[in-house]
């Protein structure tokens, strides 16, 4: 049976997730109380631009008052007033276009978030710096690089174009 | 359509000098491609089926929207037409809003449109996104 069961999702996720998912169960073996599970084998109802006409209707279970407004529907739709076409719309389509195409923050939430684990990661890297990582090895004092500088530049090393011929001899400071 | 679609022609132009005329686009590929028209009328005639069904109305519509094209006037008749027949006021509102989220950025198309199906748009009592305010948030 394919089953979704919608305490599983997320709000970032749920928008997105109705049309797409496979039709793998996605039931977790061990939780021990459903929430309100959604037939996946049946047809869906989806918000999209590039699929006008979903599935299936919106709204399945129609009050009395909506039914005879579907009779009404079956008449010429030039009786039927403004406010009754919105009714019939808003029961076969959740969203208009504009609605679906509304800009939301989450884009602030996902860059926040990101950045927090980051954050995360650099208390985590400096930790580390601190009580994990053994002292840095002789050769990095500052003596020690002075020496080995010295020593290079005494044995000329790449003198042509490289270290050693950046390095002016005769007044004895870089060129 | 309303765009252009280059999909299937290799276009060949070459300008040789200035006393010699270009030479015409050729197609290489041997595949037949349809015409415009054919097309168009492919898509009027599937709208038209008398006893159109619900399925039949989503599918065409989905797949029409899939294109990278504005659907034809008589092509958007034809569809709302199908949707007087089922009965289905609200698809018709919706197709209008598809084929002006079609349109993009070409911000003309639309009200050319509506220009155009205003007659159908009457004598059916649809009315425009617009007419009903929810083109808006």
């Amino acid at each position: 049976m394919l089953h979704l069961t919608t305490g599983r999702l997320g709000s970032l996720l749920a928008r997105r997730v109705t049309a797409a998912l496979s039709s793998s169960s996605v039931r977790m073996a061990s939780h021990s109380h459903e929430v309100s599970q959604t037939d996946m084998s049946q047809p869906m109802y989806v918000d999209r631009l590039d699929i006008p006409l979903p599935d299936k209707p919106y709204k399945d279970n129609l009050s009395a008052e909506e039914q005879s407004l579907k009779k009404k529907e079956e008449g010429p739709w030039s009786q039927l007033t403004k406010e009754e076409k919105i009714a019939l719309y808003r029961m076969m389509f959740c969203q208009t276009f504009p609605e679906m195409k509304q800009p939301s923050d989450e884009w602030k939430t996902v860059v926040g978030v990101a950045l927090i684990f980051l954050g995360i990661s650099g208390l985590v890297v400096w930790w580390q710096k601190v009580f994990v990582y053994p002292k840095t090895p002789r050769t990095f004092d500052e003596e020690w690089q002075a020496k080995q500088l010295k020593r290079m530049l005494d044995m000329r090393a790449n003198p042509v174009e490289g270290f050693s011929a950046k390095w002016d001899y005769e007044k004895g400071q870089w060129k | 359509h309303l765009n252009a679609k280059l999909s299937h022609c290799g276009v060949i132009t070459v300008t040789l000098n200035e006393s010699r005329p270009p030479l015409v686009s050729r197609c290489f590929s041997h595949e037949k491609v349809e015409t415009d028209e054919e097309f168009d009328a492919r898509w009027v005639t599937y709208f038209n089926k008398p006893d159109i069904d619900v399925w039949e109305l989503k599918k065409g519509m989905n797949t029409l929207i899939g294109y990278d094209l504005v659907p034809e006037p008589k092509i958007v008749e034809s569809a709302l037409r199908a949707c007087r027949r089922l009965n289905d006021l609200a698809s018709a509102v919706r197709i209008l809003e598809a084929v002006k989220q079609k349109a993009g950025p070409y911000k003309e198309i639309y009200p050319y449109l509506i220009q155009e199906l205003k007659p159908t748009l009457t004598e059916l009592g649809i009315s425009t996104p617009e007419e009903l305010g929810i083109d808006r948030v």
